[in-house]
């Protein structure tokens, strides 16, 4: 392949942040090491980093380590929820959740969307009236959005499902590590985790639970009953040893730094003529979603991809096709929807990403949008 | 230079695809994704892409090009597929591929690879691009049993410009299939499309009666008197030209086909007539004020007619009495050069 002249500048942390340097030393580190199961001395020292690895991310979580149950990702986490805490309640689902909770809570065949407002966040009165029409719900919603960043009020949503006898899963999948907040101290009963979203590899998340329920989880997977009986199989030690040394290098300084970098982009963006979509509402300091309206999402991805800068759009099925984004649908945002991508600063985003990406970003812009008189390529030259 | 190849996941775009990017081109794949392949082979919540599409980002990983994939569903369901069922329901024959070459290939595609900053869009087409003292030249594949000239009628001289067709002087599909394997592309035995791509199983009645019920209506079976030979099940059945399907009519071909009262006529097997209006005509020539001798041909697959053209009318005069059916294409050939043509009226 053509490689541009610099390195790919990756901004698509939503898709998968940039590994970090502790979690790979983590992976290594326990690569060797045996079944947590086991019962000899290796066995035990593989538990010990099992059991290490729970302390570190159930703290993060503001839980206690036993209420944390390893899953392969949040998509497993937020199956599990659903099957676990959803049974014989009516599904309530955000408007703009990702697959991970639609399709499960489609397939169970009660779920019933929470509409949100144009900018993307839960619309609360919307929410009330439907908690009352279905008393005693499960409440499934994603604590800031992967494609706009958009952060749903997660406090004030537990405190109109408790008043329902309602139970909240909360999908953070992207809020974790780039949030500091605390949603099952805010009252959800679930907490969905991904280890490649804030730095980790990919292969390892985590259903973290309040107390309460814990224990009364009915698993997905039977098996072993490994994590106590609430998941089969033997965990996967170097992914979740990596996930746990991920969450805990995260330091404060990170979002701040990102946020500039991303309201530089924001700035650049508009003074190109781009719409920011969700910028009225809280959002993730590392997510933007831009829009050039009449311009496709997939030819913005491609030319940028092209000019070696690596952004998003839409939901990739496993075709690699760009489809419309039911988030932005979900927004109301109609043909402006067609014409957004997503830029995802990582952890480690150079400072003259912004510069950058806002000079190919006006590239493929002004190419595709002046359309100039194509007769000028009309000089034939042979290619074979 | 910058060009992008639309690669279907077949053997010959993908050859197009190896070769430009052995001449040392920045090749850029673009597969359309024209129809979602778990709901057109009745799986529901099946991945929305074939295997061509696999294949097609296979071998754009072979040859360590990039590759995108497209989603052309909307343009392709508008553009070729209803444009198919209502051909139909319009007692007409429809070119599918000359639509899709059309609209999405040499109409959104290129559009994309505009976008992009290429400089021009290559396709595995077995037809030539030749430069003339006019400017490009649409010329028939050196490969007669190959040539796809005929679908390629529509492309515009400025299209025309943008394209490059490799495979148009290839001899034979078995040289294409030899490059193939030389590049150790993986779809080098893989077996050539067959029929309309959006008709998996080949039953093409169902999807015109689904999109057109009104064309899977039954009606009458007519003699050229009007006098009632037999009941059809629907004209969405029937194209003019067709023998099958005809019950005690059997022997003869349908000659016309009445949207309106839902009347199949038929006739004996040499009705034809002389003079053919076409529409929608595309001329890769300045038109001759004067009508002007040249060779056509009413189908994809057949020997063409003498007959005299006037360009500026849209009328076509065959020296011999020939059946034309409406909605196919009419392409003017002059040797082996395409000088444009229309749809048969």
């Amino acid at each position: 392949m053509v490689l541009p002249a610099t390195d790919p500048l990756y901004l698509d942390a939503n898709a998968s942040e940039t590994l970090r340097p502790a979690a790979r030393a983590a992976i290594l580190a326990a690569l060797d090491a045996a079944n947590p199961a086991s019962i000899h001395r290796l066995g035990r020292a593989a538990r010990h980093i099992l059991e290490k690895s729970r302390e570190t991310i159930a703290l993060h979580c503001h839980a206690r380590p036993q209420d944390l149950v390893f899953t392969s990702g949040a998509t497993e986490a937020n199956a599990l929820a659903i099957h676990a805490l959803g049974a014989n309640r009516p599904l309530l689902i955000g408007a703009t959740e990702h697959d991970a909770i639609r399709a499960p809570a489609q397939a169970a065949g009660r779920a019933v969307t929470v509409p949100v407002t144009r900018s993307g966040v839960i619309d609360l009165a919307a929410l009330e009236r439907l908690l009352a029409a279905h008393q005693g719900a499960l409440v499934c919603l994603m604590e800031a959005n992967n494609e706009t960043g958009v952060i749903h009020p997660i406090p004030a949503i537990a405190t109109l499902c408790a008043a329902h006898q309602a139970i909240l899963h909360v999908d953070a999948a992207q809020s974790a590590g780039r949030l500091r907040t605390d949603p099952l101290g805010a009252g959800a009963a679930s907490l969905a985790l991904s280890s490649h979203k804030l730095g980790g590899p990919k292969g390892a998340g985590a259903l973290v639970l309040a107390p309460a329920i814990a224990d009364r989880l009915t698993p997905l997977i039977i098996g072993g009953g490994q994590e106590r009986g609430r998941r089969g199989g033997t965990p996967d030690l170097p992914a979740i040893a990596g996930f746990a040394a991920a969450i805990a290098v995260i330091g404060p300084e990170e979002a701040p730094r990102l946020q500039r970098l991303r309201d530089q982009i924001d700035d650049g963006a508009r003074a190109l003529g781009a719409e920011i979509i969700g910028q009225d509402a809280p959002r993730l300091p590392n997510t933007t979603c831009l829009a050039v309206r009449s311009l496709p999402a997939q030819t913005q991805v491609i030319a940028l991809d092209l000019a070696g800068i690596a952004v998003s759009a839409g939901s990739a099925c496993s075709s690699g096709k760009v489809a419309r984004s039911p988030v932005l649908d979900a927004m109301g945002l109609d043909a402006l929807a067609d014409c957004a991508i997503r830029v995802s600063l990582p952890w480690n985003c150079p400072d003259d990403a912004p510069m950058r990406f806002l000079d190919a970003y006006q590239n493929s812009i002004t190419r595709a949008l002046h359309k100039a008189d194509r007769s000028h390529i009309a000089s034939a030259e042979p290619v074979v | 230079m910058r060009v992008v190849v639309a690669m279907s996941g077949g053997v010959d775009s993908s050859v197009v695809a190896g070769l430009l990017h052995e001449a040392g081109h920045e090749v850029i794949g673009v597969t359309l994704q024209l129809y979602d392949h778990g709901a057109a082979a009745g799986r529901k919540g099946a991945c929305c892409a074939g295997q061509d599409i696999h294949d097609a980002r296979n071998v754009a990983d072979r040859l360590g090009i990039a590759h995108y994939v497209i989603d052309s569903e909307q343009a392709f369901r508008r553009n070729v597929i209803q444009a198919f069922a209502d051909s139909y329901a319009a007692g007409q024959t429809p070119v599918p591929c000359v639509a899709c070459n059309q609209h999405l290939k040499f109409g959104d595609l290129l559009g994309l690879a505009h976008d992009l900053g290429a400089e021009a869009l290559a396709t595995g087409h077995y037809v030539r691009r030749e430069d003339g003292p006019a400017g490009p030249e649409l010329h028939r594949a050196v490969d007669d049993a190959r040539d796809q000239s005929w679908f390629l009628f529509a492309t515009t001289r400025s299209q025309l410009a943008f394209a490059r067709f490799p495979l148009g002087a290839m001899a034979s599909k078995a040289e294409v299939r030899a490059e193939a394997a030389r590049m150790g592309l993986p779809v080098a035995d893989k077996a050539d499309s067959q029929d309309i791509c959006f008709v998996p199983s080949g039953s093409y009645a169902d999807i015109v009666a689904r999109l057109r019920p009104d064309a899977a209506a039954p009606g009458d079976i007519v003699d050229a008197e009007g006098r009632v030979l037999d009941r059809h099940q629907g004209i969405g059945r029937y194209t003019v030209g067709q023998a099958k399907r005809l019950g005690a009519a059997t022997g003869q071909i349908v000659t016309r086909i009445d949207p309106a009262t839902r009347r199949i006529e038929v006739g004996p097997r040499h009705t034809g007539s002389q003079k053919i209006l076409l529409r929608d005509c595309n001329w890769l020539i300045d038109s001759p004020a004067e009508p002007h001798p040249a060779m056509v041909k009413l189908r994809a697959r057949e020997a063409p007619h003498p007959a005299l053209i006037d360009f500026a009318a849209g009328s076509v005069t065959l020296a011999q009495p020939a059946l034309a059916a409406p909605g196919q294409a009419c392409v003017v050939y002059d040797g082996t050069r395409v000088l444009g043509g229309g749809f048969i009226q």
